[in-house]
């Protein structure tokens, strides 16, 4: 049976079983959108779906070889039992529910915040549409929150756009990137091993991919010569127009030097390259000697030959750091030097999906204007973002630490972000028996590791890895002892599957 | 060249190199002139004197901004599951408790901050589907066809999206309404997809009809590949609310022309006129009988935004896709998951909303109270607009039989127009600009939704309380009156 598909007309008949003319859909696999088969998102994948099936299996009182999955897929904080900061959720339900403003139980600096939230909000209700930029208050604190961190550089809030997460900030930016068609369809450099909201977002606008890879003998650092190699090969069949760079990085962990931001500024400036900042992470920072130092404080400290003119923009959210607010899907991002017209575009597109959730903008808001030395709620604030920064701070160490111990194993220091990303010996013999599957080796071992302990990880083809390596990314977010068991897991799994493949 | 004479470069973005597409969008309920009414009201905020003292936005389907007051139980329940220790708090009805609790329970760590799955927290979608099923008096909705979104437009592009593909006169097409919401024709020049306008009639209330979808569908054929039709029902801009007749007539065209059916209905709640009533696209489908039922592939969309609740700004809503093929599904549902998850606190929302306090529940009475009130001052509202512009002198106005808008034909002296043109602009966007200095009111000129050719109208919302409502339309009238005497 197959449908010949006719184009126009709508008439697409087929046989069934008893003879009869049924047509075709009006929408298969092949009538579909074609750049939407080209995503992939792996995060969220193949892997995770046989997870959830998994957990369904356990629910139902399948025996397995575990009590449970655990899903160090994703970067989801609060799914692995970190709290939320109390001011932050004390805020949000003043908000959503204003009686509670005459509740003696909330402290007054939370009232007084929720009172500044809703003023701020049409008929002073989180359920009235924000402007499509986002709330003008929530605008200006972001901005005063980047000059401060940024040690006095100034911001604007008309350059600041609230995003649905800074997913959303991400495919909008590259939207307005992409034209062209053929050897001059626009290219946007990403690196090899990237986030693949990228690559996805890439593929979705039929845009072309250019891979820089990171260096993971130098822990993941990033290398001009590299960039400037994957460019000039690139040029032969794009029109190259942006770079994009995770800093900290998602999913190697590395947190880049000041040095190296530099470099990269005078290369887009240089290569005329559109440069996307991605900094989600720039609280989650670890090791010793690393700091993060944000594009724009940087770019404007190299002067104005430079701040006047490398367009920027630079992305932040509220679902990592030590907030871990996924679902609320809050976020900005902050445009450097864009020219007023493709400004006034962005607007424009923006507008369209009226705006993004106030809830998650009221979140922002409070985020980058948390309690003050002096205000009550501030020891406490002080207390819980600490206590959630160092414990990820300890379990970096620890991860870093037993991977290392493993024989196949080797694993880069976890500078920042949320994320192991070690590299795996896989036996000849399992690569072979991985690619008579159909499978991607790494894809073959993590999912036989999911099966056997009921651990999801992510395998590093869905990343991205130079060729023949072979890595997987696990999150560093499960409690600390739930960690130690996991990593020992981890550990036996892949002793034993090394020993069954020898 | 700068002052110094050293040559500086263009920039790396600018409006001839950036995506084409994007420059083709646009979207009237936020365009131009709200740009200029929030200009304005700086303006006045800085001490500018004006012939008015503040601007009233009723250009926007927001009706919290107007003062329309949230329903106390959901906000209840959205406060007990963003601060989980009030649930010790004995201000708070035990049903609104233990719908935060059944809500935390599916949360990821019990909390509305964990990512959901990618298609919607599980429970709510299977409230959701109870939810439909007790609409359509008991016709099955599989939890597995609903898939959660941001707000009704999220999942309403998520699908266009879908649909796009083939090149020239290959390049799929949509069937939309004159007028429209104009989140279509932003979606469609988007996604580079053809679009393929159908008149309502206005002469008949903005009924549709099957003749004039089969004229516009033919003379598409020439130079596209139809594949979808979308219908808004009740109607935005224009209120009507579709018979169950003209229903059966759509799913029937769609059916015998192959097209995939978009079915909008997030106004399903805002039915006010007598004689009317809301029958759901996917009810009167299945009562089509199973060569229907068991063929017609369709997606119908809900939200949080308008009905009873006004809650715009947490951007639930959902879609439930019918007939879809699950290679298709498998497709979506991987779309999906690259933006991780629609916002949770408006996932948590639409569970409320589609399972609000039952008769035998401590809340149910002030609930009913609640949404009665909003529903009936609604009502009230699209009668008094119809009214009051009939009975002005070259405005008429088609009866508000639901949703939240009045879409009046207005009647524009030839001076007029050619003032309009002298200054660049379309006729009803000068009316509508010279009606925001005049006198501060904010409406968006027909020309953002779509209208016959020489015929113009705006768009304005029945939000503002009874008594600004009032002000408002005579202050309407009044300015048109004056407007036409100007020009005469």
């Amino acid at each position: 049976m197959n449908a010949a598909l006719s184009t126009r007309g709508g008439s697409q008949e087929k046989m069934t079983e008893n003879g009869m003319m049924s047509r075709a859909k009006v929408l298969t696999i092949d009538t579909i959108n074609p750049t939407v088969k080209k995503v992939e998102y792996a995060v969220r994948g193949p892997i995770v779906q046989r997870a959830v099936e998994l957990e369904r299996e356990l629910s139902q009182g399948m025996k397995k070889p575990f009590a449970e999955v655990i899903k160090a897929n994703i970067g989801d904080a609060h799914a692995m039992g970190q709290q939320p900061i109390t001011f932050f959720r004390q805020v949000l339900a003043l908000c959503s529910y204003p009686e509670l403003l005459s509740d003696n139980t909330f402290p007054e600096d939370a009232k007084s915040r929720a009172c500044r939230i809703l003023q701020s909000c049409g008929g002073h209700s989180m359920g009235a549409y924000s402007a499509s930029q986002g709330i003008d208050s929530v605008r200006e604190d972001v901005a005063r929150y980047i000059e401060r961190r940024d040690g006095g550089v100034p911001c604007d809030p008309d350059d600041i756009y609230l995003t649905t997460g800074a997913s959303d900030g991400i495919v909008t930016m590259l939207k307005l990137l992409v034209c062209g068609e053929g050897a001059s369809r626009t290219g946007v450099m990403i690196s090899i091993p990237q986030y693949p909201l990228y690559s996805a977002a890439l593929a979705e606008l039929g845009a072309v991919q250019i891979n820089y890879y990171l260096n993971e003998e130098k822990c993941w650092s990033l290398d001009i010569p590299e960039l400037q190699r994957a460019l000039d090969e690139a040029r032969q069949y794009c029109n190259p127009r942006a770079l994009c760079i995770i800093n900290p990085g998602n999913p190697t962990g590395q947190v880049q030097s000041r040095k190296c931001i530099e470099d990269v500024i005078q290369f887009a400036a240089k290569e005329r390259l559109f440069l996307m900042a991605d900094e989600v992470y720039q609280d989650n920072v670890y090791a010793d000697g690393c700091q993060f130092h944000s594009f724009k404080k940087v770019l404007f400290e190299m002067g104005p030959e430079y701040s006047d003119t490398v367009e920027l923009a630079s992305f932040h959210s509220t679902s990592k750091c030590y907030m871990g607010e996924c679902g609320f899907r809050g976020g900005y991002m902050e445009l450097i030097n864009m020219d007023d017209e493709v400004k006034a575009q962005l607007t424009k597109l923006v507008s369209v999906r009226l705006c993004p959730p106030v809830p998650g903008q009221a979140l922002m808001d409070l985020v980058v204007n948390p309690p003050q030395p002096g205000e009550p709620s501030y020891d406490n604030f002080i207390k819980e973002r600490t206590a959630t920064l160092s414990a990820l701070a300890e379990k970096a160490k620890l991860t870093e630490q037993v991977l290392n111990t493993v024989q196949g194993i080797s694993c880069n220091p976890v500078q920042g972000a949320m994320y192991s990303f070690p590299r795996i010996t896989i036996p000849e013999k399992a690569v072979k028996e991985a690619t008579e599957k159909g499978q991607q080796p790494d894809m073959f071992y993590c999912m036989k590791m999911l099966e056997e302990t009921g651990i999801c990880l992510v395998p590093g083809s869905g990343f991205g890895q130079k060729d023949g390596t072979y890595h997987f990314r696990m999150t560093i977010l499960p409690p600390s002892d739930k960690l130690k068991i996991l990593l020992d897991k981890v550990k036996e799994f892949h002793q034993k599957f090394t020993q069954q493949y020898s | 060249y700068s002052l110094n004479g050293v040559p500086c470069r263009g920039k790396v973005l600018t409006v001839d190199n950036m995506n084409p597409n994007v420059k083709r969008v646009e979207y009237a309920v936020r365009g131009p002139i709200v740009q200029r009414a929030v200009q304005i009201e700086k303006e006045l905020r800085e001490g500018v004197k004006k012939p008015f003292t503040e601007v009233i936005k009723a250009n926007i389907g927001d009706a919290h901004a107007m003062g329309q007051k949230p329903i106390t139980f959901l906000r209840q329940v959205l406060a007990l599951c963003s601060y989980p220790e009030l649930l010790e708090d004995n201000k708070f009805p035990e049903d609104a408790k233990k719908r935060a609790q059944r809500i935390l329970g599916a949360c990821g760590g019990h909390s509305i901050g964990a990512y959901s799955a990618s298609q919607g927290i599980e429970c709510v979608r299977q409230d959701v589907a109870r939810y439909i099923e007790k609409r359509d008096g008991g016709i099955p909705s599989n939890p597995d066809n609903i898939y959660l979104s941001t707000g009704a437009s999220d999942a309403i592009v998520t699908m266009l999206k879908l649909l796009v593909c083939g090149e020239g006169r290959d390049r799929t097409g949509v069937m939309i309404s004159i007028p429209q919401y104009p989140l279509y024709s932003a979606a469609l020049a988007d996604l580079g997809a053809v679009q393929i306008s159908y008149y309502l009639d206005e002469e008949k209330c903005w009924s549709l009809d099957v003749a004039e979808l089969r004229r516009a569908l033919n003379a598409a054929r020439q130079h596209c590949n139809p594949r979808v039709l979308c219908i808004i029902n009740p109607g935005n801009p224009t209120g009507q609310v579709q018979s169950r007749q003209c229903i059966e007539d759509v799913i029937r065209f769609a059916k015998e022309e192959h097209l995939f059916l978009m079915a909008d209905e997030v106004y399903q709640d805002n039915v006010y006129a007598e004689g009317c009533k809301f029958h759901s696209f996917k009810k009167v489908l299945f009562e089509m009988g199973p060569e229907y039922s068991s063929t017609v592939e369709m997606a119908s969309f809900h939200s949080t935004s308008k009905c009873y609740m006004g809650e715009c700004g947490f951007r639930g809503g959902y879609m439930e896709v019918i007939n879809m093929d699950p290679e298709v599904k498998t497709q979506l549902t991987k779309l999906v998951s690259v933006r991780l998850c629609p916002p949770v606190p408006g996932q948590a929302l639409l569970d409320l909303v589609v399972n609000p306090p039952q008769p035998d529940e401590p809340s149910y009475i002030t609930f009913m109270k609640e949404r009665t009130a909003v529903l009936s001052a609604l009502a009230e509202k699209a009668r008094l607009t119809e009214q009051t512009f009939n009975a002005v002198p070259g405005i008429t106005c088609n009866p508000v039989q639901g949703a939240m808008y009045t879409f009046p034909r207005i009647t524009l002296p030839e001076k007029a127009i050619d003032k309009a043109k002298e200054e660049g602009k379309v006729p009803d966007m000068y009316y509508c600009m010279r009606l925001l200095e005049e006198e501060g009111i904010c409406l968006v000129p027909g020309s953002g939704f779509g209208q016959r050719e020489g015929t113009f109208h705006f768009r304005m919302t029945i939000l503002p309380p009874t008594e600004k409502l009032k002000v408002v339309l005579q202050k309407i009238r009044d300015f048109h009156v004056r407007f036409t005497q100007e020009f005469s």
